[in-house]
């Protein structure tokens, strides 16, 4: 129980600047793109999105500063990767602080409810 | 409530988590749970050093076992509408000492108070799990126009 809950502890402080990144439309967008084409070029993704190349790389690089995408050489052209590993830590500890509010949101039903 | 909090039902973001339940007790006892202080810890699990007073800045100290060696958490009351709505700052819901709270953004909670059938429905909603501050955050949420949840689901498929 200690031990899961400094797991979870040390998964907070990641998940701030995670949490930041995400909170943008383009950097959600190119998220998800990745996710479902990915690995891709700053070419394939400025495709069709009205976005310049530069902003794109701008974002690209804040999604690879809170370390959500990797980028690789691919011949001539630079390719991203979504990179799993901070994201998902992240969410485990966002399901941390959910299971906290369930447990206090049982606990409140069982209090109010016992004098009923 | 925000714009934020009627978009999104009983969910879970990367921002916010919201949980939904229906207690079967009158809305007058349920706020007093909520917002008496000495209510408050019982089922909270937290003693608190001061009443819960809109602009009041108290400290809670976790009662749980084993969680005695936390440090007090500081809890910036912020709005109290009597059977209707509390909020309050703080930092998240992640009670360990291993954590250095004060290099961590503050997270807003709100306690929403509704009358239903046979009960009260509550809402706990807490937010801001990115750090960034609230009015920025609905500038990105505008501009997003709902696709927030979209691609969060599908990143959520794919991580899952």
């Amino acid at each position: 129980m200690s031990r899961s809950r400094s797991a979870a502890a040390l998964k907070a402080t990641e998940a701030v600047p995670v949490f930041a990144a995400l909170a943008d439309a383009t950097r959600l967008s190119l998220l998800g793109r990745l996710s479902v084409n990915g690995p891709l070029s700053i070419t394939n993704l400025s495709e069709g999105t009205g976005v310049t190349r530069q902003a794109i790389t701008r974002h690209l690089h804040a999604l690879g500063r809170a370390g959500l995408v990797r980028d690789a050489r691919q011949g001539r052209e630079r390719v991203f990767a979504l990179d799993l590993k901070r994201l998902e830590k992240a969410r485990q500890y966002l399901d941390h602080v959910s299971a906290s509010w369930d447990a206090a949101a049982a606990r409140l039903k069982a209090f109010v409810e016992e004098e009923a | 409530m925000t714009a934020e909090a009627q978009m999104v039902q009983d969910s879970t973001s990367t921002d916010r988590i919201e949980k939904n339940v229906v207690l079967r007790a009158p809305r007058s006892r349920v706020w007093r749970a909520i917002t008496n202080a000495k209510e408050f810890e019982t089922w909270f699990r937290m003693k608190l050093d001061g009443e819960i007073v809109p602009g009041a800045t108290i400290y809670g100290t976790v009662t749980r076992p084993g969680n005695e060696h936390v440090s007090p958490i500081e809890m910036l009351i912020e709005q109290v509408e009597p059977e209707r709505y509390f909020s309050y700052r703080w930092h998240p819901y992640a009670l360990d000492a291993a954590v250095n709270y004060s290099a961590e953004p503050m997270t807003l909670v709100e306690f929403i108070l509704k009358e239903t059938d046979g009960g009260t429905a509550v809402t706990i909603i807490e937010s801001g799990f990115d750090g960034i501050p609230l009015a920025r955050r609905k500038e990105a949420f505008r501009m997003n126009d709902g696709g927030w949840t979209g691609q969060m689901k599908n990143l959520a498929q794919y991580v899952a």
